[in-house]
């Protein structure tokens, strides 16, 4: 149905109504001249969703994603964004955000911590209802006690929601993410919600150094056509699914399809790697892979492992670090490839579960070469000098067979 | 700009005197100069006299880490307080200063410290500088207001990074440009500047005359040459 051009869609080197190019992807992403500034991630957000030909945006606030959904509505404001509003809750949002998604839509929102957890219900019914709705997560603290600041333990509960899951490092895969992530999710063989995430405060409020595609220059409109699923109809899938669930007619019938429905929504998860790897040069990203000592994570903790391996590297000791940018798909085979050769394998991480460790020790053999550490929680920093004496720590207590794997 | 330099800034002061904005002068000075450099903000409820500190992460190559500075190199006490009140998110002051490191404090006369705090510095080889910030700021723009100019134009001296013109380019994208605002407090108190000045051009002027005064007591005390041995 991609192929269909002729049904009202804005054609690639027409103007848009505020005089940008719709240019396509590849040469936008890859060819065209990027300029640099130097912003707070809120302003990149911003800046990305600029030149993202969005439909329809909802806005909640909660921190630290408030100052971006503003922002977003100062684009609005400015006639970048077609429609604009804010929601009365996060759950509520996320519902308005189908709907404009049902309708045809490209949607963009945010949200972050409890506003991600408020929202839940509606993650998995987007993904099953194959809407290519684009949220930032800017993740913080859920758990008690209340901390406002950076914390990823809520993407562990996004793992299972149907949605891809990518990870910003810092502002630059941010503003990449936001824009590569329409392209990705609306492919009709993919068609599904993704989550860009970065970690609150540390991407989201500070200053760094992105470039950017040209400000005159947007990726082409979602085209509703090419949706596997029919928009809003109320007689075929996915809505028909709603208004009249297989469960009121036969259990059987809706064990079935529930299965087989799921299976598919896997499945396009799987579908978006071809896509992803183009884009994204990788799901993975591998510094010194022949390394005896690897860190591996996703976002900011890939920023201070790249100066925990700094450190060692002064010190004389090589150390390999391996990030992942996606975290749904989880790059399985990309991850068993890059740590074959090593002999410790450390996984940082801003929460106090844990998971990404769980994630990596359930795709490769050996699993006891995984320490899960250092962590910190709460929205605490994690200096790379920790990273270092977390890793000292361990080796020694390994040559003493001292070590608990955690 | 040969050799590699790295320096992690930990700023503190109080609410009011401006340490985000040094912060922010100081980073984007880096950034004209072509260098590389990250900030984070970081105070609790926004009010005058309340803590506040900010860190700044400036290097002549690439900047990875993020968050706060645990372990830093350069530590800037825009008050006494900070010292003398516990007027700070990190106890004591000099808390995970490297060795070598360097401590600049505004005060006209150096802070009686306690025995522990003078040994630990001593063990760690700290330089410790006092600089008359906020005498310097209403000497030179007759205004408290320009204290933490004085500290950046003292601390760009020690460092070596980034140069006056740098710094020159910097405040005036801060006052004239868009600009970072960084909070609605921030915003009213640029117009108290603003009034006082009555225009930009002259805030800009007196703020440059502050930023080279304390450049200049630097660079007289014999400062800058110590901090090229600071390490990250």
């Amino acid at each position: 149905m991609g192929g269909h051009e002729s049904n009202g869609m804005p054609q690639i080197g027409s103007m848009n109504k505020k005089g940008q190019i719709i240019t396509d992807p590849s040469e936008l992403f890859f060819l065209s001249p990027r300029t640099q500034a130097f912003l707070t991630g809120s302003e990149v957000i911003k800046e990305a969703v600029k030149r993202a030909s969005v439909d329809f945006s909802v806005a909640y606030p909660i921190t630290p994603q408030s100052e971006a959904s503003s922002l977003v509505g100062e684009l609005y404001a400015d006639g970048y964004v077609g429609d604009y509003m804010r929601g009365e809750s996060e759950f509520a949002v996320m519902g308005q955000c189908a709907g404009g998604a049902f309708g045809g839509a490209r949607v963009f929102t945010t949200t972050a911590g409890p506003g991600t957890l408020r929202a839940f219900e509606n993650f998995p019914m987007w993904a099953g209802s194959r809407l290519p709705i684009e949220v930032v997560f800017t993740v913080r603290g859920v758990n008690s006690p209340l901390s406002i600041q950076p914390d990823t333990l809520e993407i562990a509960f996004m793992l299972e929601t149907g949605m891809l899951l990518w990870h910003a490092e810092d502002a630059q895969d941010l503003f990449d993410f936001i824009l590569k992530g329409y392209i990705v999710a609306e492919q009709p063989e993919v068609h599904l919600p993704i989550g860009v995430i970065c970690d609150g405060f540390f991407v989201t409020h500070t200053k760094d150094m992105v470039l950017m595609t040209p400000e005159n220059r947007v990726i082409p409109h979602y085209n509703p056509y090419a949706s596997p699923v029919t928009c809003m109809d109320m007689e075929s899938p996915p809505v028909r699914m709603m208004r009249d669930p297989f469960v009121m007619k036969s259990n059987y019938i809706s064990y079935m399809t529930h299965a087989s429905w799921q299976l598919e929504v896997r499945a396009a998860i799987e579908r978006s790697r071809k896509h992803t790897i183009q884009l994204l040069d990788g799901l993975i990203e591998v510094e010194n892979p022949d390394a005896e000592i690897m860190l591996i994570s996703s976002g900011t903790a890939v920023s201070q492992s790249r100066e925990a391996v700094r450190l060692f590297r002064d010190q004389g000791v090589k150390v390999g670090l391996v990030k992942i940018k996606t975290i749904r798909p989880f790059p399985a085979q990309e991850v068993r490839e890059a740590l074959k050769n090593a002999k410790h394998i450390f996984v940082p991480e801003f929460n106090v579960a844990g998971w990404m460790a769980k994630e990596i020790k359930s795709v490769i053999d050996r699993s006891e070469r995984v320490v899960a550490g250092p962590h910190v929680a709460g929205g605490m920093t994690m200096p790379p000098e920790v990273i270092v004496e977390e890793i000292e720590r361990s080796l020694a207590l390994r040559g003493k067979k001292e070590l608990i794997h955690g | 700009m040969n050799n590699k330099k790295r320096f992690n800034i930990r700023m503190a002061g109080i609410g009011g005197q401006g340490v985000v904005t040094a912060s922010h002068i100081l980073s984007n000075g880096m950034v004209i100069m072509g260098g590389e450099s990250t900030l984070v903000p970081f105070f609790g409820s926004e009010k005058r006299l309340a803590p506040v500190e900010s860190y700044v992460r400036i290097a002549n190559g690439k900047i990875y880490e993020i968050g706060e500075i645990i372990y830093p190199n350069v530590i800037m006490i825009f008050h006494p307080q900070v010292i003398t009140h516990g007027k700070s998110y990190t106890m004591p002051f000099y808390s995970g200063l490297k060795p070598d490191g360097v401590v600049l404090i505004n005060s006209d006369t150096p802070i009686n410290l306690v025995a522990d705090e003078v040994r630990e510095l001593e063990e760690r080889n700290a330089h410790i500088y006092y600089l008359p910030a906020t005498t310097i700021a209403r000497e030179k723009a007759d205004t408290d207001l320009a204290t933490n100019m004085a500290m950046v134009g003292a601390i760009s001296a020690i460092m070596g990074i980034p140069d006056l013109p740098s710094l020159e380019q910097s405040v005036k994208e801060r006052f004239l440009g868009k600009g970072f605002v960084v909070s609605g407090g921030t915003a009213a108190l640029d117009n108290v500047i603003e009034r006082k000045f009555a225009k930009k051009e002259q805030l800009l002027k007196k703020n440059m005359e502050v930023i080279s005064a304390a450049y200049n007591y630097a660079v007289e005390h014999g400062w800058a040459a110590a901090s090229q041995t600071a390490k990250v």
